[in-house]
Formats: structure tokens, sequence, C-alpha cells
């Protein structure tokens, strides 16, 4: 298993099996986001108290769920990189942070024409609001230290301290509709108790679960997309990379 | 620390990292805990918790039969939170969401109700705050509960232990 790891995490043949893979992850991501936005927008009953309004849920819980998971998957790559100086997971690092930011940026955007009809403001600086902010300054930060250095090793390296120090806000996140008062809600779905004890109906919730993986998916297929860049770039030298893409 | 190889010492970097933020982030969090609260609830400013004067937000749900609607966009309602209550007066637009049995924030200072001269607080901004429930009208219709039966947990008191599993004393 171990020997299949290392020939896998070698730059020429991740790149061939990102090849393959991306494109059928990148058909199944659209397929699923088709058939979720069709069932939330047509197929799923209208809330009893917000009425159509709650059918931002479909893209604004998918999006603030990604941010977070990306996060998480950007410290893990991170702490690969740093004790076992492994290239791959220097590109992985860089390679989420735009996606992540993207993310955070439309969970927020979301949120806040979802705010505006049912909270009756646009934003707040409330528990959660605020350290969601944090989440996209953490992803710009990162973004912007890669930019910062000439050499891209040293980029990744320093990206890669800072995706760790900031994966403490992740929980952070997650929890602060909990551990402080909020105007945010509690979590629908992503909590113990939400598990237990289903707080959205079952033909609202498939066309939810329908968008998460959808999303899940597709931020996969975009991920080995940049990767895919992010190795080329820093291989352009080698040889299996001019034999790829001739001159 | 000679003992160990290169990639050991990296690894103890990342580890110490870690624990180092994790413990900071804790410790500064748990002492202003109460500082990020978004907002006060009925109990926490009967029991004086907020600076007399000061404009503060206040959490809570919406008495059922409390609302009067007065002349013009006056409204008087009574807020309160599992233990107590609270009047409050607000002159002005009110969220789609407001009714009795909802959970709202209202922003505002702390008064004395000019007729029986009681603690009460004047909202100047009024937000609807929603559950995590969601569901058909046919649903919430069948559920006794549901509408207009909101749940008073999320108006925890800012006195209140994290656990929020026993009572604390209060001195």
């Amino acid at each position: 298993m171990w020997t299949w790891f290392h020939r896998l995490a070698s730059p020429p043949s991740f790149y061939r099996f990102a090849d393959l893979l991306a494109p059928w992850l990148l058909a199944l991501a659209l397929l699923l986001l088709a058939i979720g936005t069709y069932a939330g927008l047509f197929l799923a009953p209208a809330d009893y108290q917000q009425g159509d309004a709650f059918r931002v849920i479909y893209v604004h819980v998918p999006a603030a769920a990604l941010s977070l998971f990306v996060y998480s998957l950007m410290a893990v790559s991170a702490a690969i990189a740093l004790i076992w100086r492994m290239k791959l997971a220097e590109c992985a690092v860089v390679a989420a942070a735009p996606i992540g930011a993207s993310f955070t940026a439309l969970a927020l955007l979301t949120g806040m024409l979802w705010g505006k009809p049912t909270w009756g403001a646009y934003w707040v600086w409330d528990a959660r609001l605020t350290s969601e902010l944090v989440l996209l300054f953490l992803y710009m930060g990162v973004i912007g230290l890669n930019q910062a250095y000439s050499d891209a090793r040293t980029a990744a390296r320093a990206c890669a301290w800072l995706a760790l120090v900031g994966v403490v806000n992740v929980p952070i996140v997650h929890y602060s509709v909990q551990w402080w008062n909020s105007l945010h809600q509690g979590s629908t779905i992503l909590s113990l108790d939400a598990i237990r004890d289903p707080k959205i109906s079952g033909a609202m919730l498939w066309p939810l679960l329908l968008m998460l993986f959808g999303s899940f998916t597709f931020f996969f297929a975009v991920w080995l997309r940049r990767l895919q860049n992010e190795v080329l770039a820093r291989e352009r030298g080698a040889r299996w990379v001019q034999e790829l893409v001739p001159s | 620390m000679s003992g160990m190889s290169k990639r050991q010492k990296r690894m103890s970097a990342v580890i110490v990292l870690l624990i180092g933020v994790g413990t900071a982030a804790a410790l500064g969090f748990t002492a202003f805990r109460k500082n990020m609260m978004y907002f006060y609830t009925p109990s926490d400013l009967l029991a004086g918790a907020a600076p007399a004067g000061a404009t503060l937000q206040l959490g809570g749900l919406v008495e059922k039969g409390s609302l009067r609607r007065e002349e013009g966009l006056k409204v008087a309602f009574v807020m309160a939170d599992c233990e107590k209550q609270l009047p409050v007066s607000y002159e002005g637009i009110l969220p789609d969401l407001f009714r009795e049995g909802q959970g709202v924030v209202a922003t505002g200072k702390i008064g004395i109700d000019p007729v029986s001269g009681q603690r009460m607080f004047v909202a100047s901004q009024i937000l609807a705050k929603h559950d995590e429930n969601y569901m058909p009208p046919q649903v919430a219709a069948s559920l006794k509960t549901a509408d207009g039966k909101h749940s008073c947990a999320p108006f925890k008191s800012v006195y209140k232990p994290m656990t929020a599993a026993t009572d604390a004393p209060r001195s």
C-alpha cells in the first residue's frame, strides 16, 4: 500500500492519475448540483416561517461547510508538507487556498442576502459571522503569502505555517453558535444533536444533501486541476513535462 | 533533543505550535467569553449585568399574548428567556419574521416605565432570530408546539458556565 502511495505522490504519476479522475469528478459534481438545484428550487416545500427565502440554504450551507472542510484539509496537507517535506503536499496547500476563499466568500455573501429578509440586517458582529470573516482573511493571508516569495518551495512552507496557525479558527467557527449567544441560528444538520433528532424535514433535507455532496465533489475536481497546474509549473524543467508539453 | 532526527524535530515543532495556539485561544476566549456574547438576556439585565445607560443588545422570545400595537409604528411587548421577563417598547419597522413566540434581538437601552416605575427596555432596532428548525407549513400545523412555541434554550444567560449543566451560584 505504501509503495503505491509513494508512486502516486511522485509528480508525473500524480499528474496522470489526476488527469483520469478530474473529468469524472467534475461530471458527477455537475450532475449532483443540477439535480440538487432543481429539487431545492422546485421540489422542496417552502418553510413554514421563512417561505421561499429559506431556499438560500441550498447554497449557503454547502458553501459554509466547504469553507471549513477545505481549511482543515489545507492544514493537514500543511502538516505533511512541513514534517515530511513532501512536494505534492506543499502544492496541495497553495492549490486549495483560492478555492476555500471562494467558498468562504460565497457563504458570507449568501448569508448576507439571507439575513436581510429574515433577520432584518445584512450583517451583525456576532461570533459566527465574525469568525467566518476571520476565516476569509486567513485564506487571503495564505494566498498573499504565496505570492510574496519568488521561490515556490519557500512560499509553500510559509503558507503551511500560516495554515497550521489558522486551523484553531475552524472549531471556533463551528462551535461559535454554541459557545456564545449569536443572532445566527444553531446547527440544522452538522451537529450530534441534529443527527439524533433531525431539525429539518426529509423533503427539504435530501436536496440539501445532494448539494452538499455535489459541492464536495466539485471541490475535489477543481482541486485536482489546480494541483496539476501547480505540479506542472514547479516541474517545468523536468523531462516528463517537456515530453508532455512540446514547446 | 540531540537524539531526534530532523523529521522528528519538525514534527515536534508542528505539535507544539498546535497545542500552543490552541491553549492561547482557549484561555483568551474563556477570559473574554462574556464580552463576546452578542446579546444579554432579560435575566442578565434584571440581575444588573449590563452597565446603565449603555446601548446594548437584548435577546429573548416575544412572550405570547404580550404584543400591543399603539399609534403609528409604536409597539410594546414582553421579552423572556427561560427564567425572567422584561417589557420592551419600540417604534419603527419590524422584520417580517417578528411575531409572538419568535426569538428576537433588540438593540437599545435600559429605561424606566413611566407608568409602573419598573425597569424596561427601550429598543431602537429589532432583528428576528429564527431557530434551526425547518419544515413545511403542513408539518408545522400538525405539531402543536411548532408555531409560536420556539425554545428559550438559545437565550443563555451570560452568567451561566459554558456547560450550562449546573446553575452557577451568584455572588
